[in-house]
């Protein structure tokens, strides 16, 4: 039983287990530094607004996907850093956003959007053209912005699907050899001339701005060539980039894993510690309520106290709690028992020492090791158990947990539509933690345990 | 007499769990339980009056008409004791009594296949079909789970030993729901073999119905049994590496007794009465996951509907289906507990 803290590092520094189960958490933690750092709060505090995730794709595969493929998937790309042009001739200023993309990809994408917000005064002219790899230039689009004396801001969605768009491209037919009918604009203007198949290259994308005031400016400019693939996640339905949510999930699981391991052990151990000391009427007691918490079945019960009392993410850390200490506390109890009959707790006793005293002095400590080896093994139990409630759609909704994105998945039938990247990174981060304090937990206890010893 | 003694022990904890349960999920639902059946009576009570359009004709102004109809309420709100807040004692007492003699009253928003809102037809239409995929799925959990923990316990460090810890270990760290998902990804979605969702497209009256409801079974009754037999295997070979090392079974090698009979008649004979107890409490413990893993693949059974009626707050199904769930969990811990006592003299008495 009495084992000191050097030999324990000692033993686990030997145990293969341990190490890895380590060197996991190492990186986990890693990772939610990295999230906290790198991600501002903001944009997981935004994960449930739609407005945030406007620019995104749909159900975007996972960018590296390409690298496997014979056929590239057209990235979506959001580029927001134009090359700024001023021209000057007489009293007719032109301002002229450049935005070049390589194009490399053996499908059309799906849209592009110029969002843009310009501030002038008068009626400027504004003149959306794209210069192709082949060398051909059509112009999409000119349009006057409204008029205006004062000077005023104005901010715009261009969108592909814009019928002033396909016109203008209708108008330019003759540089194609085929019928342009019900091609879409980014069908048309990322296509090859001579057959409809997509041309590979650099484009550029221009944006004019003509006025006679030499104030006009955009201070916003950003084109979108939207695409089937993105970042190194992939994105959800709602547009989500899942890089987001998986990063953050990676905190909040182990805040919630650890902190009810924790709270749950520490209050199991007091309770059956105190109920071992005491033992008699105290203990029969103690132990009977034990009994009914035991028999508690929890998932339904946790799942009406998220419902009816509140499913914030800390009120459910307690309740996770209240189902989480019944174990330990029986096993205490009995390791207190055991305890209790040795010599010097007599001595103690005698002395006169505060009960109290006694069992935070003498009894607790030499149940130290056993309590850090069921916090590990509590860890997984409590991550799982709050994914699942989350998946169930009862958890914390301002939290993207891994539990939360897989719900999503589930509502959006992922699944069955073959939605791998939405599916599989959040299951695998919930395995991949618990694994981790499986593995130190397996590695405590057979330190703990001598007779698992072999 | 211990053995007695202690049945009527833990029997009497049982039912004292059962009563704290019932009156735990009445005190949370309770209130808004309320405001539900006040609404329902408001609604038939002017349902009924505008029925028979003399009544209304019968009154000068609407005002008295109005007065006449919320006096209505109010007889038919104290008729039902519901003018007494819904934590008074009688209440309690009486919503209490009821569902001990499974009266659960309408459901507020459900029906079962058949279209009755009666909670108890609902209920016993959606619990045989949890029972048949998760008995089916804990036998066979445990039939893989005795087999392999034999094996590797008999043979401790080999391939197969390694191979079972490993794969234990590493199963129960994932979530069943979650490779649920992934098994409707890789066998409805790339290989089109099973149907993604598990209730049958045809109704629960049709001959074929039975046969449709196994093959939709087969895909949720994999899943289980996939991620649930590491775990046991590894508890059984626990046992067996434990019995194995005891004295008897050394002196029987001695003997010259073959090593399968060994293992498997005198060995796995002793690791029972553990491995006995522990069937009895996975049964239970399945049932309480059934609802996150019949959510997913969308089974129609008491997990699905635990489910639908708390997204819905539909009070008597939740009020109803906790009181099952938790007498199925009881009815599993005090079978175990009596097993454990009966195999266990030391628990009996005590010590």
């Amino acid at each position: 039983m009495s084992i000191t803290p050097q030999e324990i590092k000692n033993e686990f520094a030997k145990s293969k287990m341990g190490i890895a189960g380590i060197s996991i958490l190492a990186i986990l933690v890693g990772i939610s530094i990295v999230a906290i750092v790198a991600i501002p709060s903001e944009t997981f505090s935004g994960w449930n607004n739609p407005s945030n995730w406007i620019s995104y794709p749909k159900v975007a595969i996972p960018g590296w996907v390409n690298l496997f493929l014979m056929e590239k998937i057209p990235e979506h790309k959001i580029l927001d850093d134009p090359i700024i042009k001023m021209e000057k001739s007489g009293n007719i200023s032109a301002i002229s956003h450049q935005f070049g993309i390589n194009f490399d990809y053996d499908d059309f994408p799906n849209d592009f959007i110029y969002e843009y917000s310009a501030e002038y005064s008068g009626a400027p002219l504004l003149q959306f053209l794209v210069n192709r790899p082949d060398g051909k230039q059509l112009e999409l689009l000119s349009t006057s912005l409204p008029n205006s004396a004062t000077s005023t801001t104005h901010t715009e969605r261009i969108f592909s699907t814009d019928e002033s768009i396909r016109k203008k491209l209708f108008l330019q037919s003759d540089k194609f050899d085929f019928s342009l009918d019900r091609l879409s604009s980014e069908d048309i203007v990322f296509s090859q001339t001579d057959n409809h198949t997509p041309l590979k290259g650099n484009y550029v994308f221009i944006i004019n701005l003509y006025g006679i005031d030499s104030q006009n400016k955009i201070p916003e400019s950003n084109l979108i060539v939207g695409g089937k693939a993105f970042g190194i996640m992939g994105t959800d339905e709602l547009r989500r980039d899942l890089a987001v949510g998986l990063l953050w999930g990676t905190p909040l699981a182990l805040f919630i894993g650890i902190v009810v391991a924790v709270a749950s052990v520490t209050m199991g151990l007091l309770y059956g510690v105190y109920a071992g000391y005491k033992g008699k009427k105290t203990d029969e007691v103690l132990m009977r309520f034990n009994d009914v918490i035991y028999a508690l079945p929890a998932l339904p019960f946790l799942i009406i106290l998220s419902v009816t009392i509140s499913n914030n993410i800390f009120v459910m850390i307690g309740f996770l709690t209240i189902f989480g200490w019944v174990g330990v506390a029986k096993v205490s109890r009995s390791m207190a028992l055991q305890i209790k009959t040795r010599g010097y707790i007599d001595a103690a006793e005698m002395m006169g020492q505060k009960k109290s005293k006694i069992i935070l002095r003498h009894i607790i400590p030499q149940l130290l090791p056993y309590a850090f080896a069921s916090i590990a093994i509590s860890v997984p139990a409590a991550i799982t158990t709050e994914a699942g409630l989350s998946f169930l759609g009862l958890g914390d909704p301002s939290f993207p947990t891994w539990g939360q994105i897989l719900h999503d998945a589930n509502v959006y039938g992922a699944a069955s539509r073959g939605l791998w990247w939405w599916i599989m990174p959040p299951g695998i981060m919930i395995a991949i933690t618990g694994l981790a304090f499986v593995f130190i937990g397996n590695a405590l206890d057979v330190i703990v345990n001598p007779k698992l010893r072999r | 007499m211990g053995l007695k003694k202690y049945i009527a022990t833990r029997a009497v904890t049982m039912f004292g769990v059962l009563m704290i349960t019932l009156l735990l999920t009445i005190s949370l639902v309770g209130s808004n339980m309320d405001v539900i059946l006040k609404q329902g009576v408001v609604f038939q009570v002017r349902a009924e009056i505008t029925e028979d359009p003399s009544i209304a004709n019968s009154f000068a102004s609407s005002e008295e008409f109005e007065e006449f109809v919320q006096s209505q309420i109010e007889q038919r709100v104290e008729s039902l004791g519901l003018d007494e807040p819904w934590y008074s004692p009688q209440r309690i007492g009486l919503t209490m009594y009821k569902i001990l003699l499974l009266d659960f009253g309408n459901a507020t928003f459900l029906t079962s296949d058949s279209g009755s809102s009666d909670v108890r037809e609902i209920i016993l239409e959606k619990l045989p079909r949890t029972i048949l995929l998760f008995t089916t799925a804990t036998i066979i959990i445990s039939v893989i789970g005795v087999f392999l923990g034999a094996l590797s316990g008999s043979k401790v460090g080999s391939v197969i030993d390694r191979l079972t810890s490993s794969f234990a270990i590493i199963s129960s760290s994932f979530p069943v729901w979650w490779i649920g998902m992934l098994m409707i990804f890789l066998f409805a979605f790339v290989y089109q073999i099973f149907p993604a969702r598990a209730t049958p497209p045809i109704p629960s009256s049709d001959p074929d119905y039975f046969i449709s409801l196994l093959y939709h079974m087969t895909l949720p009754l994999i899943t289980i049994v996939m991620i649930g037999f590491g775990a046991w295997a590894y508890l059984v070979r626990n046992f067996m590496v434990g019995i194995m090392q005891e004295d008897f079974i050394t002196s029987k090698k001695i003997m010259g007794i073959g090593r399968k009979k060994i293992i498997y008649r005198h060995a796995l004979k002793n690791a029972a009465p553990p491995i006995v107890t522990i069937l009895a409490l996975s049964l239970s413990g399945s049932l309480g996951g059934a609802i996150i893993t019949e959510a997913v693949f969308d089974w129609p059974g008491m997990g699905r509907l635990y489910f639908e009626a708390i997204t819905v707050m539909d009070l008597p199904i939740i009020i109803g289906a906790t009181y099952i769930l938790t007498v199925f969990f009881l009815i599993s811990i005090f079978i175990a507990d009596l097993l454990y006592g009966y195999f266990d003299p030391r628990v009996r008495t005590g010590q």
